[in-house]
């Protein structure tokens, strides 16, 4: 027997509250208004009052609307027919493709993966953007999000990186997308030929917010799915501030007392149960995450991305349309560096930058108005050869060549013995000494 | 609601779940509760009492919870299990060994299973220590086993209060955790049986000890800025906070690694799987170089990591410590680390923000002070009742909101701690590693242990302040530099800037990943650093700028090839010879 309760006694923000027994915390519910059915989920019982965050936003929901309870908690479609497929934050297509109804569904937000059947990633993803591959390397398994001001190209690089990691499966979370962004990933993994692979749950800027909420949720469980059956999947988000937004309107109607600029005390948790999903599984898939994290005000000390700074392996610090190598960092990078990749990565990696630090200083000395030395000239024209060579996202070349490029950027700007590099480094690739070897 | 013999839920809030406990039943603050739900039952911990309503903190995932779902109160404290067979676990925050759970439940951990702490098969070999009649309390040892490579002592229960008299013990041979050892009778005749394993409440501090001792001698880390510039003690207790990124992580991963403890216990308190995963996965393969076995042989890691239950977070801390604790008893020499103390912090937050109490700064709870206060309170240096010392030395990350340490958990830990090593975002972002910065670091314990530190050199003290001042010098005068330019500063300025930088470069910096580099052991951090000073002491001159650059960038160099030597291997000598040369040169040139 289905029993629908009608007693809604009270609508906040997009929270309602009704009258109901025999609750599930966390189950689902079919609330039926006027104009249309949205699902909605537990998220507080007190006695007989029940507490439910209505997806599709509370907007129209009269008091006298309908709430049926589903005795289940958010699922997830899995199976390979989901390919190719696109669903909104909910799970529904929005695709003309066929019904999957048939198909097992699955419980999203489970349960963490015991940590020992976890293995240390070692796979390393040539991106061919060498502030990526050369300094910064993405590791399967890795979850790193692109930091990026609202207007930086970094759907763009997110695109780009997705088509080259080269994954079985790759799932695409839209969270508050514009439609226009939307066509323009369908069409870029089209023209790769990716979109076979791909699943897409998108939901768009004019969808409800508190839909937003699912979209990770969902994408993780599917990717979960797939990376226990052996699959390697790349999961792409963008943009997690908009999911960490949603949370703090619901946590806002919930009256709860916010920690820093409105989010709720809980943002760290919240933020580290999506991206604790990326997993090396012992005998089995993985789980890349790549997600935008856009800053309000360019403001990395915003509580979005401070939070996710701490929580994720790194980031990729989007800025006037390049990777900045500070403010960047691929916490998985000594997982490959020079065991996967070649012997002489890790120095050209750390010597390059703090030589790059150097020249930023050098110009920011002259921008005050202070003479140019000689020094100063080197390393401004360090600091030029590495832009153009290095930085610019225009650059698209393989790891081994790009070390090459590095060591000869370093020989033509300084001496051996000013680099901070180790002796048999500078024997066996300084350009002149010997054995470098150019080209890939 | 159904009036039966039993507690029930009566609401559900995340993990805070409101019980109506039945009449007359009586309920203890900290007790440790199971939520019935289906064929499992959900671990919980009682966090507040009001009337007949006790307010319980969940340690797993509420979803499917129902109100009305039986409540079973269980009349004990949260308690950590302790005994013989804990080093080389991996536990989570309530001690679950991880590695059981595996075989049991596959990739995922799935909530409502909890295992024993402790292999309660394994025989252990039993040497007793006391005899019939002999008088005994709480801490005092009974007998011994041995435990890889240390003798694991059996003592009296912690919890067993008063004088006894042991009035049987086993006899040499060989028992489970479970099995009898020993029967003790206190004053009033009442029977104790003893067994090898026993509980202690995780929040309370085991105090079974003779004194607590002044910590004055030094805990080698052999990472070469804590050891000489900052030093921590046995038994001392330091703090790490840092912008995210700045290397807290790394660090104590080193730390871990190479520190001269006898039992390191490693704390995951809600920060990532993957790192601890490679301590897992890696420390079995890495060797201890004192004792030639295993790292996992003396490592105990307890891992909540973030995505896992926010309230068995909190709790992980305690229970990190419990053991730390226990393990001093046996005159061990404790290290444990906590990574992230801000995450346990965050975990009070939350449940604190559920119980509607009244938030302090930035949502904290008002108790937030107290709380870290009483953590750091339980390392200690102590005099156990045999006249043997134990320590337990404390180092907890912090991870600021911002990177602002102006920040409540950093501020209220700061207050506690006996050093502050303090990450900038300034060298991290310049691969300065570890990041500690030089000019807002501190540790009381450089005098506290100035006479053991005199061993290492006379004027030790002296010279580390020297080196300290001439790093502030030399930061001085490169922000002067950066305002009015290097052309506007003198020589002798540029030459203390260079000198400065030397012992940056080749001293505070280094690298984690080298296989040489990483950890510098006590006698060469003296003579390397003794070198270094030499270096400091000279007076250098020079005909000009480009003269001074080029050969202080020469010696810089050579100090700099030489730290990737190993000790005294040829290419060190090589290299330390050249450096001798070119100091005595100048001192010719004087
Ligand atoms: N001592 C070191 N030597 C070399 N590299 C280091 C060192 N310390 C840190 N790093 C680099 O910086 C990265 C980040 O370090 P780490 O993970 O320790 O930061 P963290 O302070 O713990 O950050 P979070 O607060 O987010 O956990 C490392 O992955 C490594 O690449
Ligand atoms: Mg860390």
């Amino acid at each position: 027997m289905i029993v629908e309760y009608t007693q809604i006694t009270s609508i906040q923000g997009d929270i309602i509250a009704v009258e109901a027994k025999d609750i599930r915390y966390g189950e689902l519910a079919a609330v039926r208004s006027r104009l249309r059915t949205s699902l909605a989920q537990v998220i507080r019982l007190r006695g007989n009052e029940v507490l439910l965050q209505v997806f599709a936003g509370a907007k129209g929901i009269s008091t006298g609307d309908r709430v049926r309870f589903l005795g289940h908690p958010m699922q997830v479609t899995y199976g390979d027919a989901m390919l190719g497929r696109v669903f909104n934050g909910s799970g529904l297509p929005l695709d003309a493709g066929p019904d999957l109804r048939s198909y097992p569904r699955h419980e999203v937000g489970g349960p963490s993966v015991n940590p020992v059947k976890r293995i240390i990633p070692r796979g390393f993803i040539e991106t061919r953007v060498p502030m990526i591959d050369v300094f910064n390397p993405l590791v399967e398994s890795q979850k790193l999000p692109i930091f990026a001001a609202a207007g930086e190209p970094y759907n763009e690089l997110l695109t780009r990186v997705g088509i080259r990691a080269n994954a079985d499966v790759v799932i695409l979370g839209g969270i508050g997308l514009k439609h226009d962004e939307y066509l323009k990933f369908r069409h870029a993994f089209e023209e790769a030929g990716v979109l076979p692979r791909t699943v897409m749950f998108i939901h768009t800027a004019s969808d409800p917010v508190v839909e937003r909420l699912l979209v990770p949720d969902m994408s993780l469980a599917l990717a979960e799915q797939f990376g226990v059956s052996g699959k390697r999947v790349l999961v792409l988000l963008s943009d997690m501030t908009a999911f960490a937004d949603a949370m703090k309107e619901v946590a806002i109607s919930m009256d709860q007392v916010p920690s820093n600029l409105g989010y709720p005390g809980s943002l760290y948790s919240d933020l580290a149960a999506r991206y604790e999903k990326a997993v090396d599984f012992e005998g089995a898939g993985s789980i890349t995450i790549l997600a935008v994290t856009t800053m309000p005000g360019d403001d990395v000390t915003h509580p979005v991305p401070d939070n996710t700074g701490y929580i994720t392996e790194g980031q990729f610090y989007l800025k006037n349309g390049v990777v900045e190598p500070f403010g960047s960092l691929s916490r998985l990078k000594q997982l490959v560096v020079g065991s996967v990749t070649r012997e002489d990565h890790g120095y050209i990696m750390n010597s390059m930058i703090r030589l790059f630090a150097r020249s930023r200083e050098v110009e920011q000395k002259l921008a005050m108005g202070f003479e140019k030395t000689e020094d100063d000239e080197r390393f401004l024209k360090y600091g030029r050869l590495f832009y153009d060579r290095f930085m610019d996202l225009k650059v698209d070349i393989g790891l081994n060549s790009a070390l090459d490029l590095g060591w000869k950027t370093l020989a033509e700007c300084f001496n051996p013995d000013e680099v901070g590099i180790k002796q048999s480094m500078i024997d066996g690739y300084w350009p002149g000494q010997g054995r470098s070897e150019f080209g890939d | 609601m159904a009036h039966s013999l039993e507690s029930r839920v009566l609401a559900v809030n995340g993990p805070l779940i409101t019980v109506e406990v039945i009449r007359g039943h009586h309920i203890m603050m900290n007790e440790v509760a199971y939520v019935m739900h289906g064929d499992i039952g959900l671990k919980a911990e009682v966090i507040r009492i009001r009337g007949n309503m006790a307010y319980i903190q969940v340690f797993e995932n509420t979803v499917g919870v129902k109100v009305g779902d039986p409540v079973v109160f269980t009349d004990e404290l949260l308690s950590a299990t302790l005994g013989p067979g804990m080093l080389g676990q991996i536990y989570d925050g309530l001690q679950n060994p991880l590695n059981e759970l595996d075989n049991i439940q596959g990739f995922f951990l799935r909530r409502g299973h909890y295992l024993s702490a402790l292999d309660t098969s394994k025989k252990w070999e039993f040497t007793p220590l006391v005899t019939q009649g002999a008088r005994v309390k709480a801490g005092q040892y009974l007998g011994r086993v041995s435990e890889g490579m240390f003798d694991h002592h059996i003592m009296v229960p912690l919890a067993l209060q008063g004088g006894f008299e042991v009035m049987d013990i086993a006899g040499p041979g060989s028992y489970t955790v479970e099995d009898m050892i020993a029967t003790l009778k206190n004053a009033e005749g009442r029977e104790s049986p003893v067994s090898m394993k026993q509980k202690w409440p995780i929040k309370l501090p085991i105090r079974a000890y003779k004194e607590r001792l002044l910590p004055d001698r030094p805990l080698l880390t052999q990472c070469r800025m804590i050891d000489i510039f900052f030093p921590i003690a046995e038994g001392g207790t330091a703090c790490i906070p840092g912008p995210f990124g700045a290397g807290k992580t790394v660090l104590q991963q080193i730390i871990s690694r190479y520190a001269q403890a006898d039992i390191v216990i490693i704390v995951a308190c809600g920060e990532r799987a993957g790192e601890v995963v490679e301590t897992i996965r890696d420390f079995p393969k890495l060797e201890d170089p004192k004792t030639g076995r295993s790292l996992m042989d003396r490592t105990v890691i307890i891992c909540n990591t973030s995505s896992m239950p926010v309230a068995a977070r909190e709790a992980s801390i305690y229970t990190g410590v419990t053991l730390g604790e226990y393990y001093r008893q046996l005159g061990l020499k404790v290290l444990l680390l906590a990574d992230s103390t801000s995450r346990w912090a965050q975990a009070l937050r939350e449940s604190s923000a559920r119980m509607e109490e009244i938030p302090g700064e930035e949502a904290f709870p008002a108790y937030l002070e107290s709380r870290i206060a009483a953590i750091y309170e339980r390392a200690g240096l102590v005099k156990l009742y045999n006249d043997v010392t134990g320590s337990l030395t404390m180092i907890g990350s912090v991870s600021p909101a911002g990177g602002n340490f102006e920040e409540p958990v950093t501020q209220n830990t700061l207050k506690v701690v006996g050093a502050f090593y303090g990450l900038s975002r300034a060298r991290s972002d310049q691969r300065r590693y570890p990041a500690i910065d030089p000019m807002i670091s501190w540790s009381i314990y450089l005098k506290q242990m100035e006479a053991s530190l005199s061993l290492l050199h006379p004027k030790w003290r002296t010279l580390i302040e020297e080196a300290r001042e001439l790093l502030y010098r030399g930061n001085d005068i490169h922000q002067m530099m950066l305002v009015i330019g290097e052309e506007s500063i003198s020589i002798e300025d540029l030459i203390i800037l260079l000198k400065a930088e030397t012992v940056d470069a080749v001293c505070l910096q280094q690298d984690s990943f080298d296989a040489v580099d990483r950890a510098t052991p006590r006698e060469r951090q003296v003579d390397d650093f003794l070198l270094l000073m030499d270096m400091v002491h000279t007076t250098f001159s020079f005909e000009n700028r480009e003269e001074c650059k080029k050969e202080m960038t020469r010696l810089r160099n050579n100090f700099f090839q030489m730290k990737y030597y190993p000790f005294k291997s040829d290419g060190y000598q090589k290299y330390r010879q050249e450096i001798r040369e070119i100091l005595e040169e100048r001192v010719k040139v004087e």
